[in-house]
């Protein structure tokens, strides 16, 4: 679904991947994870499109597209999801409308009509049970005066309603605590199938108890350095990140 | 929720969508303005003595002024004699009903999707449409008069309640208010006219067009509402021109007058023709509106969402005259391009226990220049005013300007002022955001801009407000990236 070969990508001249490469399947959940710095939040901008990255180099094919040649809607439409680290608020503009805007631009980039208001609301409806939102969050504000843990379940949400293929997870657990964590997880976990895949970014393993992953991969200074199964979560709990740095940094030199 | 998906669906089109030109005969008077020019004007009408006796005397004042050049607004001088100061579409008779209206006329209504037969059979709204200052139609009369309510064009007033016309003409923006009110005073061609009756809400908006059609043409309406003890009424204006390539100007006066109790509202969708990329083309429009809340407890509330026009200047204002009486503001002023606008309130309090509150809402994009200009004002005998205002700027791109120009002057101590302001630029944040969500950055914007502006479009009514969505839509579309 995903090949990513010899990804490199740059802010303002300071490179920061240098070389990426990844593997996703189908039905795959991934965690990527890595001290902070290492590039995670970066390889997920790059795959959503962030003009401000620039790509230096490799290649990313997403389902036999060329995905770097998207622009960031497209991507979207195509079937990206980023649920971001710090989502932005959007004053005045319900989630609501905002999910209706979205969702009717994609179905449109897929030729299908867009949906009539019956119908999305009893879609709304149904995810929300899902994610276990409250109806009065969705008809204010998009995330404005909304608390952490409201923000990365309105994320989830709308990975509910915009059904993705591909699902990049930005340090979805920061700032939750253990009860709005669980929600967050089953939300990501009753959404997949054998036809999506998800990408989740975290810098602790707490996260992966919920959601539990086939393949872990360790980014260090802007490489994969390190790929294992749930086990290499674990094993980094314990014993942290120093090791896979040190090992990382002798084959280097 | 249906109508967002509507505006955006219409978000394709990047022209002024506004920008035909109806070829219907005209009946003008020759180019300039001079004393025969009014006697002609005044004669064409029909008018009597005394009007074209107030009509000269506003001009004789109108030479002795000089152009305002405080605002902060730049445009060539105006060649006042390179103007035809009327022009009406040819009719034989006078219409009685929608079938005399000349076809090619209704036609443009349609255009401007106001066609009046279907605006009469679905949404209950009276229309007086005026086209180059003359009131072609004016449906739902015969309904309306049986509450006493009067709505006809200002020719007809004039014509049918002379002792009202001449009563309240004048007695809001006096003839000699200011260099545009005077030239307006001198050479308005129609208008509207409302007359609500003591005791009567209007069980309808009322609503007018406006649309500037013939080439070199001013636009001088005149519209006066006058709303009896403990009235209501609610009155809707919308705003239109053809595209050309040299400025046209627009000169309007807009009377309120607000009895004991009495409320009205006063809501404007402004849409002239902007100008192109380059500035070139575009109406000036150099309006006075004012309302006197002169009894008790009454309201005026002006609601105005301004995207067109070369050059704006407009300041809706309240007098407070009546103790306990309200005025309210909210406006949303949209410039991109090469437009400016030049607009605010003020809000004079005269009477005991007023309250006003002023919600403006700049948006600036392209190379345009937005100011607000705004004067609270709290006389001596005004015990207790209260004043709250709030002026947001949201700018997009870097080459656009937004200025505000708050005034405050205060003569009673027991007066509570309030000013809050902000200035905010579009994040690449919000719009990442929204693209990440499958959604189009021109799509993002005006959703973005929507949502700003919700405060001030929510005081629309419901198709006024559908209208405005898309007007913000598309007055920015090609603003950002």
């Amino acid at each position: 679904m995903l090949s990513i070969k010899n990804l490199q990508a740059s802010i303002e001249n300071t490179p920061i991947l240098k070389g990426i490469n990844l593997e996703v399947k189908p039905g795959e959940i991934h965690a990527i994870m890595g001290p902070n710095g290492s590039g995670k939040s970066t390889l997920a901008s790059v795959l959503a499109g962030r003009e401000e990255y620039e790509v230096n180099g490799g290649s990313v094919d997403f389902q036999g597209k060329d995905l770097l040649s998207y622009s960031p809607e497209d991507r979207a439409r195509e079937g990206i999801f980023l649920a971001f680290q710090y989502p932005v608020e959007i004053p005045g503009v319900s989630s609501t409308n905002f999910l209706k805007t979205a969702l009717n631009q994609i179905r449109a980039y897929r030729g299908q009509d867009a949906l009539d208001a019956v119908s999305f609301l009893s879609l709304m409806k149904e995810k929300m049970k899902l994610v276990e939102i409250d109806q009065s969050l969705l008809s204010r504000a998009l995330n404005e005066g909304f608390s952490g843990g409201e923000k990365k379940r309105n994320e989830i949400f709308q990975m509910a309603m915009l059904e993705p293929k591909l699902a990049i997870l930005d340090e979805t657990d920061s700032g939750l605590d253990i009860d709005a964590l669980r929600i967050v997880a089953n939300g990501v976990n009753s959404l997949r199938s054998k036809d999506n895949a998800t990408i989740v970014v975290t810098h602790y393993q707490r996260l992966l108890d919920y959601i539990v992953p086939d393949f872990v991969h360790v980014l260090y200074n802007g490489r994969i350095v390190k790929s294992g199964t749930k086990e290499l979560a674990l094993e980094l709990e314990e014993k942290g990140y120093d090791w896979i740095k040190e090992e990382a940094d002798k084959a280097t030199v | 929720m249906s109508k967002d998906t509507q505006i955006l669906k219409e978000l394709t089109s990047s022209e002024y969508k506004y920008g035909w030109e109806t070829k219907i005969e005209t009946d003008s008077a020759p180019k300039g303005l001079n004393e025969d020019i009014i006697r002609f004007i005044s004669a064409k009408k029909e008018e009597p003595e005394w009007l074209l006796a107030w009509r000269l005397k506003a001009y004789r004042h109108w030479l002795t002024m000089k152009e305002p050049r405080w605002p902060n607004v730049k445009y060539p001088d105006i060649d006042y004699q390179d103007i035809i100061y009327y022009s009406a579409p040819k009719q034989k008779v006078g219409p009685n009903s929608l079938d005399d209206v000349d076809p090619e006329l209704r036609d443009t209504f349609k255009k401007l999707g106001i066609s009046l037969e279907e605006q009469k059979r679905l949404t209950g709204v009276a229309v007086d449409a005026v086209i180059d200052s003359v009131s072609v139609a004016t449906t739902f009369k015969e309904s309306l008069g049986k509450l006493g309510i009067i709505f006809c064009s200002f020719s007809e007033a004039v014509r049918e309640h002379p002792e009202l016309v001449k009563k309240y003409m004048g007695s809001v923006v006096p003839a000699n208010d200011n260099y545009f009110a005077a030239l307006n005073s001198a050479v308005f061609t129609d208008g509207s006219f409302c007359y609500i009756p003591k005791g009567v809400r209007c069980p309808m908006e009322l609503s007018t067009y406006f649309r500037i059609n013939a080439a070199n043409t001013g636009q001088f309406e005149r519209t006066l509402i006058i709303a009896e003890e403990e009235s209501y009424v609610s009155y809707l204006e919308g705003c239109t021109a053809p595209q050309r390539d040299t400025n046209q100007l627009h000169a309007a006066v807009v009377e309120i007058y607000a009895a004991k109790r009495a409320e009205v509202k006063y809501s404007t969708v402004q849409n002239w023709y902007p100008g192109d990329k380059n500035g070139k083309g575009g109406i000036y429009n150099f309006v006075t509106k004012r309302g006197i809340c002169a009894g008790d407890h009454s309201k005026i509330s002006w609601t105005q969402v301004e995207t067109g026009s070369a050059v704006t200047w407009k300041y809706p204002s309240c007098i407070l005259k009546g103790d306990h009486s309200i005025g309210e503001f909210y406006s949303v002023a949209v410039t991109n391009n090469m437009q400016q606008a030049d607009t605010g309130t003020k809000m004079i309090h005269i009477g005991k226990n007023t309250r006003s509150r002023i919600v403006s809402k700049g948006v600036s994009a392209g190379k345009s220049q937005n100011s607000y200009r705004g004067l609270v004002q709290v006389m001596k005998r005004a015990e207790n005013a209260r004043n709250f205002s709030q002026c947001d700027s949201l700018l997009m791109g870097d080459r656009c300007g937004a200025h505000t120009f708050p005034y405050i002057e205060s003569s009673n101590s027991s007066a509570q002022i309030e000013h809050e302001a902000t200035t905010s630029k579009i994040g690449e944040d919000q719009l990442f955001y929204c693209n990440q969500r499958g959604i189009d950055t021109e799509s993002a914007v005006a959703l973005i801009v929507n949502g700003y502006c919700k405060e001030v479009l929510n005081q629309l009514p419901m198709e006024f407000a559908v209208e405005a969505q898309k007007l913000l839509a598309l007055t920015l579309e090609g603003s950002v990236g």
